[in-house]
């Protein structure tokens, strides 16, 4: 997803601009002193220049740090909105599904399946910053899917898609694993060529965030994820992550594999 | 705002959800826009663009409004309610249909209109772009605009609308007005030496003036 640069026009952009602003000033010198007019005309040229030399670029590091803090601010009034709100996610009635137009995606090369032949039966493991560690094999798992729930998945790209899905709720499973009290933060790992994100206690806690295992009444496929995924509709898309191997409660966050890349940590809807 | 917001609309440049026909609402859904119009580097760039430059545009926004109100300049810029007849007079004028410049204060009809649908496109773009940013959270406001992808829609409708009232608006300046660029940038307007009437001609009539014999 890092985009394509279109390196060239923007050199070419930066280029016309550079050699405009460097006529401009050696006209000023051969006329004398800078006039007023000359002074708002330059003026206005080292406001608008920057801006255009933007174009299609992420911005001076001094900008971009800036932008960094300003992310960090919004990250606390996102948390809080959260607490405060109550949300739930609510789809009309009779919405129709996406179905199999719900698109697949993973980050490894071939898509990830569980391999029981070399890697024994699949299990989730519930570890870290808690009282009793959980494995449970799906099995297990099925025994506890009690909520099946329609919902609308929010990409980052800005799609969305109501999808049907049916699991465990993930607060089901963190009362049975009894966090200890420096429990803030929960990492949610996968066998998907090391994808993980993790989330703040709160969102995790969210009635309409699960441990996935069904898809439209079937189970699910490999595509989507397979043998388990998290989904809540309260995280942008990139932050559910599939192929789900283990849930481990920490006292401070760890990144995620888009969340390093660039995207927003929180990336809350 | 507009820049950074074309390179997220760029990651899924239509409106549709996933499984659901193409929008109706929308002719061109999948065409991006030109890349040179964009900001941002790559989607998660713009998006870091996008949410920090809304403050600047929200704290900006209250200054003026604030400032509006307390001074009561909103008065010379909310059109009456019968203000669309002194539009049609204003537009008739411009086209040549009427003589005589119709009597106005610091503002003609016209200029109301436009202004006013300013200041609503730029309510309906921070209420939509509340909407889709937190559209389970806040989703009581994403319901009030028909859902994520119609507040995506209103979003990006605003945005145009606004974008084509400013060029509107600077064409009509250059062309009817040119002083007022400076008077629109200085803030300072020479109320006394024109009258609105004397400053206000038919667009591109001061570039060629007719010669006194």
């Amino acid at each position: 997803m890092t985009a394509p640069h279109n390196a060239d026009d923007a050199r070419t952009l930066r280029r016309h601009i550079a050699d405009a602003v460097v006529e401009g000033t050696e006209r000023l010198r051969d006329r004398g002193a800078l006039s007023r007019r000359g002074f708002l005309h330059l003026l206005g040229v080292g406001a608008v220049a920057p801006i255009l030399a933007a174009c299609n670029a992420q911005g001076t590091p001094g900008m971009r740090r800036w932008l960094k803090a300003v992310g960090k601010q919004n990250e606390r009034l996102e948390r809080w909105l959260l607490v405060q709100s109550d949300a739930v996610d609510r789809v009309p009635a009779g919405l129709r599904t996406a179905g199999r137009a719900f698109p697949s995606y993973f980050v490894s090369a071939q898509m990830p399946r569980w391999d029981s032949s070399t890697a024994g039966p699949w299990s989730l493991v519930v570890d870290g910053a808690v009282r009793r560690p959980l494995r449970l094999g799906l099995p297990d798992l099925m025994r506890l899917a009690t909520r099946t729930q329609r919902v609308q998945h929010y990409c980052v790209e800005g799609w969305n898609a109501a999808v049907d899905f049916q699991g465990v709720p993930l607060a089901t499973l963190l009362r049975m694993a009894e966090p200890t009290r420096d429990a803030a933060y929960v990492d949610f790992a996968s066998f998907d060529s090391g994808y993980h994100e993790s989330w703040d206690l709160e969102s995790v806690m969210h009635p309409q965030t699960l441990v996935v295992l069904g898809k439209d009444g079937a189970p699910l496929s490999p595509a989507y994820g397979a043998p388990a995924r998290v989904h809540s509709p309260i995280k942008l898309g990139y932050k559910n992550t599939k192929y789900l191997t283990r849930i481990t409660l920490m006292p401070e966050p760890n990144g995620g594999y888009w969340s390093d890349k660039g995207y927003e940590w929180f990336g809350g809807t | 705002m507009a820049a950074s917001g074309l390179r997220i609309f760029n990651a899924y440049p239509a409106f549709a959800p996933k499984g659901l026909p193409a929008f109706a609402w929308w002719p061109w859904e999948g065409t991006p826009a030109p890349v040179w119009l964009t900001l941002g580097g790559w989607l998660g760039g713009a998006r870091h663009w996008h949410f920090a430059m809304m403050w600047v545009l929200v704290l900006n926004a209250l200054v003026y409004l604030v400032h509006l109100y307390h001074r009561g300049r909103w008065r010379t810029l909310v059109p009456r309610v019968n203000a669309w007849r002194d539009a049609i007079e204003m537009a008739r004028y411009y086209l040549y249909l009427r003589r005589d410049h119709p009597v106005q204060g610091k503002h003609n009809a016209l200029q109301q209109v436009a202004y006013t649908s300013m200041l609503l496109c730029g309510a309906v773009l921070v209420l939509s772009g509340l909407a889709i940013w937190k559209p389970v959270t806040l989703g009581w406001l994403t319901r009030l605009l028909g859902g994520y992808a119609l507040a995506r829609w209103w979003h990006f409708s605003a945005m145009l609308a606004l974008g084509l009232l400013i060029v509107v608006h600077v064409v009509m300046v250059l062309s009817v007005d040119p002083y007022a660029l400076r008077a629109m940038t200085t803030g300072k307007y020479d109320a006394e030496r024109w009258s609105p009437e004397a400053r206000n001609a038919r667009p591109f009539s001061r570039w060629f003036p007719r010669k006194v014999t």
